[in-house]
């Protein structure tokens, strides 16, 4: 029996709290959530690897420090999850790909280790879609994650599995990355919080590389002011990483209480009307994030209808252009000489290596290398890559004159709730997915998803706000004052 | 072949020759990773890391001094240093790659449009146009073997991974096979004289591709261009080109066309041989590195690097004859590299500020005439580092010949002396007993001597035969045991004679 005080619904702030006045130990908190983990994960499926032994390690010395006084952060003893994508020391990393079955990393990846450093307690690896390519967690090599608010749904992707663990109440937080909207938009489907950072704020060094110019590493949390906290112990820079900024990290709570009295919102035509193709929020989506436009209007921001991001509508085009021509190199070290999968014993080393990437990718993740490589072809690069990345600079400047007369930037997470499993599969109506959140990675953005409101089937739906580079302070305090206004974020799924 | 196409060659067709170098640079670390980048004496597979070795999730971080010494060895060739750089990725599969692709730069490279003046002896001074001097990334070495059952397979050494990599891309200037030799001669003097590569074309850290097309005199456009790899050494360069040259001719004569394509040169056959055609090209599908970015250069920066930058061996070698007086080709000899020239500076200098006309030449002759035999003739060959003798104490030898108190045959036996034990060259004469005869009073009853015992000779020469002084100064060295001052031997001799002929 876990003691009553050892809860993996806690947040982060409640659970440090506990910790530090004695009520549970680190121990039990990490009992309670590796048996939570056990009795809803079968259905759920969120991890590919729990670390029960080195976990409850982890946790006893954790309880060390806090016993001693001298816990490092508000995240010493707190059991976390962390997206099978990041490289972690003695740990099997598959990225969801059988191409890295057996992979154990000799390292940890920066934003790994400082969660270590800062005592936190990993209790696995999250599942996700292969390589982080995808919008569902389906494309996981090894099996879909379910949506702990309805199993026959999808929990969104590619951080599936690390938007599911905290949705279930396994985990008191979890790290995803965010190419496209991977943090996102499995944020919102899921109900809870998910930060993708500015570009350049979390090192990226030990992320397994889908799309190096949009990576980016942020956290799941259960609120706002976790959200502040779990980002602050990742952020900053990194001399491992040459495009992680060099500035400091500010301290990102730091705004939490002001609320939004005086803020300048833009909400961009574009995010609200259908496009030219007809694309656009469902009705229960669009009913949730109107009804939250009203109440960031009706708490003293200003709500500018008017903005516009004219070209944002390339987003996507621009996003699949220049996301596959990126892993196209990323991925081409996987040959099967080094390490992972490895197919032997064909007519030749040519043979090894193409049957080792026949059999070792998934379907999806081979048609974007062949996207990528086609639009960098000789003959192609011009009309394809370099053309995406003009249009790249376009939107980046779109946004940068929006943020000189807006705070912030609200939108919706995504168009629909989250679907049901195996209900697409088409492609591109599977990109769609992300329409709403690819603009903030193609300006190097920091965009946060959180819940506003309930729809069909009683599934969650999510809010986006984005600010300007480096502005998480800002971002953090409007989000926070937005989850005060209503109780969306307290509903738990009926998982048992 | 005939000689009869060579001499057709030469006056029927214009060769036309661009080389491609990759110079590895000796910087402590790799380009991207903090491994050690000298694996000459390392086990295999030692000096790796995650980065090196292309785990996933490890990003690059640009080695500066890589970067610095890059733009150093690039104002060294007169380059133009753009304020604004980029690496870009390199794509294409091989199991020497380790991430698949190749960190490179395509169209931004460090330097563009610089020079190099190559000298060759009957054809004198060309410029020739350097197109790029840029920074990459060495691969990993494959180590091809088979085993009992006849099985081919390869290994893979990861320590050259990561290697900083510079490649020096000439224009098509030179004309000749000789001439692009004498361009790889003097390039890697200068990255010798810059400190920033061993180039040692043996050891492979220095590699050159030649791109060799013929075409008629006069004509503007270029031939088709074929591509040799391979060589290993200046000598097959040359060698492989001359080939080349002799086969394209050949070729044209016959009224074929030469296909554009990439030939390997087979050093046992001494031929070059196919490998692979343009159709089958690598598109390299290159696309600007994102995990690094852009490098700017101050303006500033690049002043520093080149207010610090070295003599240079051209303009070292001229004023080794100017201010020295050297002949060229003891100039050339001595600034041939850094450490035979600063050794003969640090003898001149031992003989303070005031130094008399010649004693400088004298060294170099010494330098390049004693010193150099012994040392090749030492088991096995000594160096300037493996040498006990001091610059000071030739100097001190030259000093004492030109003084008169040892005589240049003397001196060699001194200083093979000195060679030997280190002995400054005063404490040999001393210990050796050597010492030159000089002076009337010393000179004089060794001359008498010699004149009774060769009364004939004495009459020969008085008679009108002049070669007769010379066998009589022989014998005034014979008899003085070789002590005596040839010169001065001379001249007495002749007053003696000249005294008796009245």
């Amino acid at each position: 029996m876990t003691a009553p005080a050892a809860d993996p619904w806690l947040t982060i702030v409640e659970a440090a709290q506990r910790l530090r006045g004695g009520e549970v130990t680190s121990v039990e908190l990490t009992r309670a959530s590796l048996e939570r983990i056990r009795a809803t994960d079968e259905r759920v499926r969120a991890f590919i690897t729990v670390t029960e032994e080195a976990a409850l390690e982890s946790a006893a010395a954790a309880d060390e420090l806090l016993r001693s006084g001298d816990a490092p952060s508000l995240l010493t003893g707190v059991p976390i999850g962390l997206k099978d994508v990041l490289m972690t020391a003695g740990v099997r990393t598959t990225a969801g790909s059988r191409m890295l079955d057996q992979l154990i990393p000799p390292y940890d990846a920066t934003s790994v280790a400082r969660l270590r450093a800062a005592g936190a307690v990993a209790v696995g690896k999250t599942n996700m879609d292969e390589f982080a390519m995808g919008s569902s967690t389906e494309h996981s090599a090894w099996f879909p994650t379910a949506n702990p608010w309805d199993l026959e749904r999808v929990p969104g992707g590619s951080s599936g599995g690390s938007a599911a663990t905290v949705a279930a109440g396994q985990c008191v937080a979890s790290l995803g990355s965010d190419t496209g909207g991977s943090i996102r938009q499995p944020a919102a489907f899921c109900g809870v919080v998910g930060l993708k950072p500015t570009y350049g704020r979390v090192s990226r060094y030990g992320l397994i590389a889908f799309a190096s110019s949009l990576d980016q590493i942020g956290p799941f949390t259960r609120t706002v002011e976790d959200a502040a906290l779990l980002l602050q112990e990742i952020a900053g820079p990194d001399p491992l990483d040459s495009t992680c900024s060099e500035a400091p990290a500010p301290d990102f709570s730091v705004q939490l209480g002001e609320g939004l009295e005086g803020l300048r919102i833009a909400a961009p035509r574009e995010f609200f009307e259908r496009n030219a193709e007809g694309q656009g929020m469902d009705e229960g989506v669009a009913a949730a994030v109107e009804g939250a436009l009203e109440l960031l209007a009706g708490a003293g921001a200003s709500l500018d209808r008017g903005a516009s991001l004219p070209s944002v509508g390339y987003s996507l085009p621009v996003y699949y252009v220049l996301a596959p021509s990126e892993c196209s190199a990323n991925l081409a070290r996987y040959d099967g000489v080094k390490y992972g999968y490895g197919s032997r014993g064909g007519a030749s080393m040519w043979a090894d290596m193409e049957a080792t990437r026949q059999e070792g990718f998934g379907r999806e993740v081979k048609r974007r290398i062949l996207l990528g490589a086609y639009a960098l072809s000789a003959g192609y690069y011009d009309a394809y890559y370099l053309q995406a990345q003009k249009v790249r600079t376009l939107i980046r400047r779109e946004f940068d004159a929006v943020f000189a007369g807006a705070d912030l930037i609200v939108a919706p997470t995504t168009p629909t709730v989250a679907f049901r499993q195996g209900e697409i599969t088409d492609p591109y109506q599977m990109y769609l997915n992300d329409i709403y959140t690819i603009p903030a990675n193609i300006a190097g953005l920091p965009a946060i998803s959180l819940p506003c409101g309930f729809a069909e089937a009683g599934m969650p739906v999510g809010l986006q706000l984005i600010a300007n580079r480096n502005s998480e302070a800002l971002l953090l305090r409007a989000a926070r004052a937005f989850e005060g206004l209503g109780e969306w974020g307290l509903r738990r799924p009926s998982l048992g | 072949m005939t000689t009869t196409t060579v001499a057709r060659t030469e006056t029927s067709w214009e060769t036309v020759i661009g080389l491609e170098v990759h110079t590895q640079l000796r910087t402590a670390s790799k380009m991207f990773c903090r491994c050690p980048a000298d694996y000459a004496a390392a086990a295999p597979n030692t000096y790796v890391c995650p980065l090196c070795l292309g785990m996933p999730g490890t990003l690059p971080v640009i080695n500066r001094t890589a970067v610095e010494w890059t733009i150093r060895t690039a104002l060294a060739l007169n380059m133009r240093i753009p304020e604004l750089s980029k690496f870009d990725r390199k794509n294409y599969p091989y199991p020497d790659l380790m991430k698949g692709y190749q960190i490179s730069q395509y169209d931004m490279p460090l330097s563009e449009g610089g020079w190099m003046d190559v000298e060759i002896d009957d054809l004198g001074r060309q410029r020739i146009g350097i197109t790029r001097v840029h920074l990459e990334e060495d691969t990993a070495r494959l180590l091809h073997r088979e085993n009992e059952a006849g099985e081919r397979f390869s290994l893979v050494d990861v320590n050259r991974s990561g290697v900083p990599l510079m490649e020096i891309v000439s224009e098509p200037d030179m004309r000749s096979p000789q001439q692009a030799r004498q361009y790889l001669v003097q390039l890697r003097q200068i990255l010798r004289y810059l400190g920033v590569s061993t180039a040692d074309m043996e050891k492979g850290s220095f590699r050159c591709d030649a791109n060799i097309s013929l075409r008629r005199p006069g004509d503007e456009a270029l031939g088709a261009k074929v591509e040799i790899k391979n060589m290993n050494s200046f000598r097959s360069v040359q060698r492989a080109l001359e080939f080349e040259q002799l086969r394209q001719a050949a070729a044209l004569e016959a009224g074929e066309t030469i296909a554009q394509e990439t030939r390997g040169w087979d050093e046992e056959a001494q031929v070059t041989v196919s490998q692979r055609s343009k159709e089958a090209a690598h598109d390299y599908r290159y696309f600007p590195e994102p995990d690094l970015p852009p490098l700017q250069t101050a303006a500033e920066t690049v002043e520093a690097i080149r207010a610090a930058l070295p003599e240079l061996p051209a303009a070292r070698r001229a004023r080794f004859e100017a201010d020295y007086g050297l002949q060229p080709f003891e100039a050339g000899l001595l600034t041939e590299e850094p450490a035979p020239a600063a050794w003969f500076e640090r003898a001149v200098a031992s003989l303070g500020d005031d130094v008399p006309a010649g004693l400088p030449r004298g060294i170099a002759t010494w330098f390049v005439g004693e010193l150099t035999r012994l040392m090749h003739d030492a088991k096995p060959p000594d160096t300037l580092e493996t040498i006990v003798v001091q610059p000071a104490q030739l100097a001190g030898l030259v000093q004492l010949i030109d003084a008169g108190t040892i005589s240049n045959t003397q001196a060699k036996d001194v200083f093979a002396e000195m060679y030997a034990s280190g002995e400054d060259a005063e404490a040999v004469v001393e210990r050796l007993g050597v010492s030159q005869i000089s002076g009337e009073d010393a000179l004089a009853p060794i001359i008498r001597q010699v004149l009774e015992e060769h009364a004939q000779a004495a009459e020969d020469y008085r008679g009108g035969k002049a070669e007769a002084l010379k066998f009589l100064v022989g014998q005034t060295m014979r008899l003085s045991r070789g002590q005596a001052n040839p010169a001065q031997a001379s001249e007495l001799l002749r007053a003696a004679l000249d005294d008796t002929a009245e």
